[in-house]
């Protein structure tokens, strides 16, 4: 077989304990989804970092443009009132 | 992009480096700063890979079942950082592939320290103990580097690599306390690996070409002499506590720069081995190649099931 066909890259997402969220840990290559989890366990959880795993194909991911940033997060900066600080109680008010 | 633009683009780029922001992969970055990442990160995964061999050369043969499990464990977690390190490298826009092929038509470089052969089982703890520990000591202040997946990587790589040069140490510990001929393979193995691992913190800084660029980028921290320094006063009370001599008869404690002096390194044999010709140099990519070659068909066949797989349940499906 010479043609030859690269393993895929996956992007490994890995829970470290119930009540946390999957964080990204980095990427493999694998043939297939099967073969990304049990290669993410060897590569990422050799420590007990794990509970669960996530494996998502790298060329599925769509991601924002960095270049971009002014028109895609911009926007928020001027929308203090979106934060409790932007109003005034008196101080009377102690928790709210 | 007209070339002032370009100009622009770099000084916000330093910029943002010198206020310890962090360069992610989609942001926009200097072609130079993109290619002396792939090499020192590619350099730094390829050393991983071929660091498991001088290892791997006593597996079978390590002297108890607590010994042969370390050092599994220890070679596990090198293949480990190779990955994290070739995955991080990939982000910059060079395929596995590619790196692979650098690596085995020899115009990527690894640490020439692997050039040596691990001819005794004390080879293992001096392993362990002085080139982990001249690594720990080049590793540690990239976890703050400036390109943030290199930096990730670094922070785990250096989380896992403290237990393996106390493995080493423990070995040449026992071997110490031991009969002669123990203590005497402790300290022939000492003899032969503390001069490679002085050299692997690199040239001096006078002959260093990459430093001032890589201090800029946050690359590096402090200059080879330094790190160098460190590394000796460090271990020099290490090799002492467990009654073993540093092979340096100019070796001697300066009380007015609280550091030990040290004699002349032997550059030549540094240049000879970067240049191929060390002990191993053919030995180890000889093995490294092989490895790769005779691995294909199982890469392929691994490939052709997926695909096979994914046919069958697309069949189903319909």
């Amino acid at each position: 077989m010479s043609d030859k066909k690269n393993w895929p890259l996956w992007e490994i997402f890995v829970r470290s304990k119930n009540g946390l969220e999957h964080r990204h840990f980095g990427s493999l290559h694998a043939a297939d989804a099967e073969m990304a989890l049990e290669n993410a366990r060897d590569v990422y959880t050799r420590r007990n970092e794990g509970v669960s795993i996530w494996v998502v194909e790298s060329k599925n991911i769509t991601a924002s443009n960095p270049e971009h940033n002014g028109e895609m997060f911009e926007p928020a900066q001027d929308k203090v009132y979106r934060h409790p600080t932007f109003y005034d109680l008196p101080d009377e008010v102690k928790h709210m | 992009m007209s070339e002032e633009q370009i100009k622009n683009l770099e000084v916000q780029f330093e910029a943002r480096i010198a206020r310890d922001e962090k360069i992610e992969p989609k942001d926009w970055m200097p072609e130079k700063y993109r290619k002396t990442h792939i090499r020192q990160m590619s350099q730094h995964a390829h050393s991983e890979i071929v660091g498991m061999l001088p290892e791997g050369n006593w597996i079978t043969r390590a002297p108890s079942l607590r010994r042969k499990v370390a050092l599994l464990a220890k070679v596990q977690d090198e293949a480990g950082h190779g990955l994290y390190l070739y995955s991080a490298c990939e982000t910059l826009g060079i395929s596995r592939d590619e790196l692979y092929d650098q690596l085995h038509s020899g115009k990527a470089k690894y640490s020439s320290i692997f050039n040596y052969p691990t001819v005794t089982w004390a080879d293992m703890g001096a392993v362990g103990w002085l080139v982990d520990g001249a690594a720990i000591i080049n590793q540690v202040p990239l976890c703050n580097t400036s390109y943030g997946p290199y930096a990730r990587a670094m922070v785990r790589v250096c989380k896992e690599e403290s237990f393996h040069q106390r493995q080493g140490y423990e070995i040449m510990m026992k071997l110490a306390n031991g009969a002669p001929e123990q203590k005497e393979l402790a300290q022939d193995a000492l003899n032969r690996w503390w001069w490679p691992s002085l050299m692997m913190l690199g040239p001096t800084d006078a002959e260093s070409i990459h430093t001032e660029q890589s201090m800029k980028w946050k690359l590096k921290r402090k200059s080879n002499d330094d790190l160098r320094q460190q590394f000796i006063d460090q271990t020099v009370p290490q090799a002492e506590l467990i009654g073993l001599t540093i092979p340096d008869p100019d070796l001697k404690w300066n009380e007015e720069r609280q550091s030990y002096d040290f004699g002349e390194i032997n550059w030549d044999e540094f240049w000879q081995v970067v240049k191929g010709h060390g002990p191993m140099n053919k030995e180890r990519m000889k093995a490294r190649v092989g490895a790769w070659e005779e691995g294909e068909w199982v890469r392929d066949a691994a490939m052709a099931h997926a695909e096979k797989k994914q046919a069958r349940k697309q069949k189903q499906a319909i």
